[in-house]
């Protein structure tokens, strides 16, 4: 009986099929290279809010205004300090040609200010343009309309809040019934497709496109308001359709505020990334997670997928490994210890679990910088800093070091360590 | 954090003893992500479904209390396991949706409750089970008879011209929507007038012998009973590659009866099944499947519902034919080498194909080929779900969940479709109006010169 023998081959294979992996694979084959994407699970990015971050608050916690600025007062050890100002670019140039005219925030190297679902202003890179007309720095008058029973999305909570938390514009906030009847478990779906197809629901006056009745429940809202915004769910291939037509019945500009997982324009980022992948000519295989490898004379050469007990090989010259953080499953943890368990990289952490943890849970936590230690070409290191192997590196959340949730700073990381690791990768195999 | 600050004394104890195909783990591990909401083809167009997390997680909570019983909206689920994939905490979602339909199909069993209620003297309730109970028969019944299409097929096939004749007449059609509710809107698939066994058969078995490369050939009932062309094309394709092919005995893969919760019966078949592929796979052979439902049942769903001898050996030893071949076979190598007659191929992943990581396999492997053109018609599911679209009911939704896979085909520049899963490739025809060939298919086409190749398809 054959033991699948027969390896899928290609010049680099990534690991991982979030941000930073998807990243790694165009910079890979706009090198040069053929690439093999392995991925365990549909992407990430269905859990990121559709933000684009690069440095939103400086280690020591203040706001920054430009994070090109404040880069440079970065400690050495930081891993934009390391990899350099360049791949940052890099990494933002090749995000900016994937998304097109679908994010804003290009024009300026200076951080934009999103107010957030949870009421709070955002300092970020990029945003998408479905968000451009609520930045926070506008001072038009704003009505924020949530829906009954879509609870993530409190309208009067949200309004109140970003008053408090300094936003200029006088705001108000309302709760309306969503047109339609959906049942509240999937509520945000069924409103997303509705609005996407623009099907037809029923009301007091009769059946109408959802779009149009929409509409007229947030009319009798609208007073002195020159902008309406919206929780994140205004449809998915044609958002833009969706809005425009919000934007020509009501009148004003119309915008949505990125929601928690499962995000809707993080979905409509994962379209955008999966048709540059194919654009780029990257082979994808996902569903089945990697889960051993062999390796000869200090190179990965082959790694094997799981297929219900049997075991794929995929050959490659180069690897990327960018499986995640602690949330993303690149790095597991026990009770005892930390371990990276694909390639079983080295994660420095302290032996003393009680130091994983700093005391007051909104201070300095040590486990959010836990991850692979790397050099500066991107090869993870071993307690002595030699190169674990000769042709892996690594990019994203699976890095260590930076405690990017408290920085905002997570995007940014994926973008500049994907772009470097890819094009590494891409022109080492050739 | 007080007076139990020392960590060094916390030692790790195990509340719950967990025990052969418990799915407490699973219902744990779920942090409400509401990602599976977000892929789930049904909730998106049908407004009275509440989704994978609720049938599946929160639902196994639900009913952890014993008055709580499965909630009617599990028989909305269509069984496409798409939420398996797109779980970041790996919930085994569907088995909890399987689980939680066979129980609710098994409590929809009236007769015996309203017999107890009756020997009890509580008449009202006894009443009120048969009336529910004959509300419910009719969908019974008819979920009864598409879930064994197995046993439809065979009877179909002794006699295919006037089965074909009877299933597609007009008064039967009616028939059949009015009194069972199934829809009349599609076509029945055509009974083949030879079966795949009966070619088999005829051609004498094998035509290689080679204890060294040895494959059973799962079929699965719609290749054996309504496209032997898919069996004879995978038959060719592996003899080219001197592989010496078994067709074991078989029934129902069980997909359908998994979709309708009928697991008595899918267990029936699965005891068979695995009982006739294990033995092929102790005399040293692979089972290759060309129906990527039956791989997956195969592979997935048997070892998740049900505890058989060897059902482990049969999960580990299941694959999709064209995913061997690759593996074992340079296949890459040898299709870039090779040309096809010149055409263009719209290409659809089915749901089940993607769950096995294979979603791209045929798109990859055809692109190579001189002279062949394919293109992947994105991630949509065609939504008819094997037995799902053919209920009267759920048509309408069918339809919708499949519209953008309908208006990618007709985008595309090919107009002669290509998909791995037979219920899918109705859809697609039904959709388009076009043909829709298995990529076993133009395989054997483009590897095999056979002359006798015409009189075997």
């Amino acid at each position: 009986m054959g033991a699948m023998t027969v390896a899928i081959d290609a010049d680099v294979c990534v690991i991982g099929g979030g941000l930073a992996g998807m990243t790694s694979a165009i910079a890979a084959a706009e090198a040069g290279a053929s690439v093999r994407l392995l991925s365990h699970k549909k992407s990430t990015l269905r859990q990121a809010s559709g933000l684009i971050d690069l440095l939103g608050y400086t280690p020591a916690g203040e706001i920054v205004a430009d994070p090109f600025d404040a880069m440079a007062t970065l400690p050495d050890h930081h891993l934009y300090q390391r990899i350099g100002e360049q791949a940052v670019h890099d990494g933002f140039d090749l995000f900016d040609a994937v998304v097109g005219e679908s994010y804003s925030g290009d024009h300026t190297a200076a951080n934009a200010l999103v107010p957030t679902y949870g009421g709070r202003i955002k300092p970020t890179a990029r945003y998408p343009t479905m968000t451009a007309a609520g930045l926070a720095s506008d001072r038009s008058p704003v009505l924020f309309v949530g829906f009954e029973r879509l609870t993530a999305f409190d309208a009067p909570y949200v309004s109140a809040s970003l008053s408090s938390d300094g936003m200029p514009a006088p705001t108000r906030g309302v709760t309306i019934s969503a047109p339609g009847s959906h049942r509240p478990d999937t509520r945000l779906h069924r409103l997303v497709h509705a609005l996407d197809v623009n099907e037809s629901v029923s009301t007091s006056t009769g059946s109408q496109p959802i779009r149009d009745a929409l509409a007229r429940r947030i009319e009798p809202h609208l007073e002195s308001a020159q902008r309406v915004g919206l929780p994140a769910l205004l449809g998915l291939e044609n958002a833009p359709d969706v809005r425009r037509d919000l934007e020509r019945l009501l009148g004003v500009d119309v915008f949505e505020l990125p929601m928690g997982p499962p995000s809707i324009p993080g979905q409509r980022l994962e379209h955008q990334y999966l048709d540059a992948l194919d654009d780029a000519g990257v082979f994808r295989t996902t569903g089945n997670p990697v889960v051993a490898f062999d390796a000869d004379a200090g190179r990965i050469q082959r790694v094997y997928i799981d297929r219900n007990g049997s075991r794929v090989p995929y050959t490659a010259s180069q690897f990327v490994l960018a499986t995640g953080g602690l949330v993303g499953k690149g790095l597991a943890s026990d009770r005892t210890a930390l371990s990276e368990p694909v390639f079983g990289c080295h994660v420095p952490h302290p032996a003393d679990r009680a130091e994983w943890y700093g005391d007051d849970p909104h201070t300095d936590q040590p486990f959010a910088r836990f991850g692979v230690a790397v050099d500066r070409s991107l090869k993870p290191c071993d307690d002595s800093e030699t190169p674990e192997y000769d042709n892996l590196r690594a990019a994203g959340g699976v890095l260590g070091g930076t405690d990017v949730t408290m920085e905002l700073s997570a995007s940014g990381r994926s973008l500049a360590s994907g772009v470097r690791a890819g094009r590494l990768a891409g022109e080492r195999s050739n | 954090m007080s007076d139990t600050d020392d960590t060094s004394s916390f030692d790790p104890v195990t509340v719950f003893e967990p025990t052969e195909q418990d799915l407490r783990s699973g219902s744990d591990d779920c942090y409400k992500c509401s990602t599976c909401d977000s892929v789930c083809p049904v909730a998106a167009v049908d407004s009275s479904f509440p989704g994978p997390k609720f049938q599946g997680p929160e639902q196994w909570r639900l009913t952890r209390k014993e008055d709580t019983e499965i909630d009617d909206s599990i028989m909305g689920c269509s069984n496409c396991m798409r939420c398996d994939g797109a779980c970041p905490s790996s919930v085994p979602l569907s088995q909890m949706h399987n689980t939680a339909r066979g129980a609710y199909v098994e409590q929809q069993r009236f007769a015996s409750d309203a017999v107890a209620a009756l020997r009890s003297g509580a008449f009202r309730r006894a009443a009120s089970i048969v009336r529910d109970g004959v509300a419910d028969f009719r969908e019974r019944i008819r979920n009864r008879l598409l879930a064994n299409y197995y046993t439809a097929g065979r009877f179909a096939s002794k006699l295919p011209r006037v089965a074909n004749a009877a299933t597609n007449f007009g008064p039967t059609r009616w028939l059949l929507e009015r009194v069972l509710g199934i829809t009349s809107e599609r076509s029945f698939p055509s009974f083949a007038t030879q079966t795949f066994r009966e070619w088999w058969a005829d051609r004498g078995g094998s035509h290689v012998e080679n204890p060294d490369k040895r494959v059973a050939y799962f079929h699965g009932c719609y290749a054996n009973y309504n496209t032997p062309a898919v069996g004879k094309a995978m038959v060719r394709v592996f003899e080219s590659f001197e592989y010496e092919v078994l067709v074991p005995q078989q029934r129902c893969s069980g997909t359908p009866m998994f979709a309708n919760g009928r697991l008595d019966d899918a267990k029936r078949h699965a005891e068979t099944n695995v009982e006739s592929l294990a033995e092929a796979i102790a005399d040293g052979a692979a089972v290759i499947a060309s129906c990527t439902s039956c791989s997956m049942a195969l592979r997935e769903e048997y070892p998740e519902l049900f505890d058989i001898d060897d059902i482990d050996a049969v999960s580990e030893h299941t694959y999709e034919s064209l995913e061997y071949l690759r593996h074992n076979e340079d296949l890459d190598a040898v299709l870039s080498e090779s040309s096809g007659d010149a055409e263009e191929y719209v290409y659809h992943a089915p749901c089940h194909a993607r769950n096995q990581g294979l979603e791209r396999q045929a798109v990859e492997l055809f692109s190579s080929v001189d002279g062949v053109t394919i293109e992947d018609v994105g991630d949509s599911c065609s939504g008819i779900s094997g037995t799902y679209g053919w209920k009267t009911e759920k048509y309408d939704n069918s339809m919708a969940i499949g519209d953008p896979m309908f208006t990618e085909m007709e985008a595309a520049a090919g107009e002669q479709g290509m998909t791995e899963c037979p219920t899918c490739a109705m859809q697609m025809s039904h959709g388009t109006g076009y043909s829709i060939t298995h990529p076993l298919e133009l395989l054997a086409d483009i590897l095999t010169d056979d002359p006798s190749a015409s009189s075997d398809r």
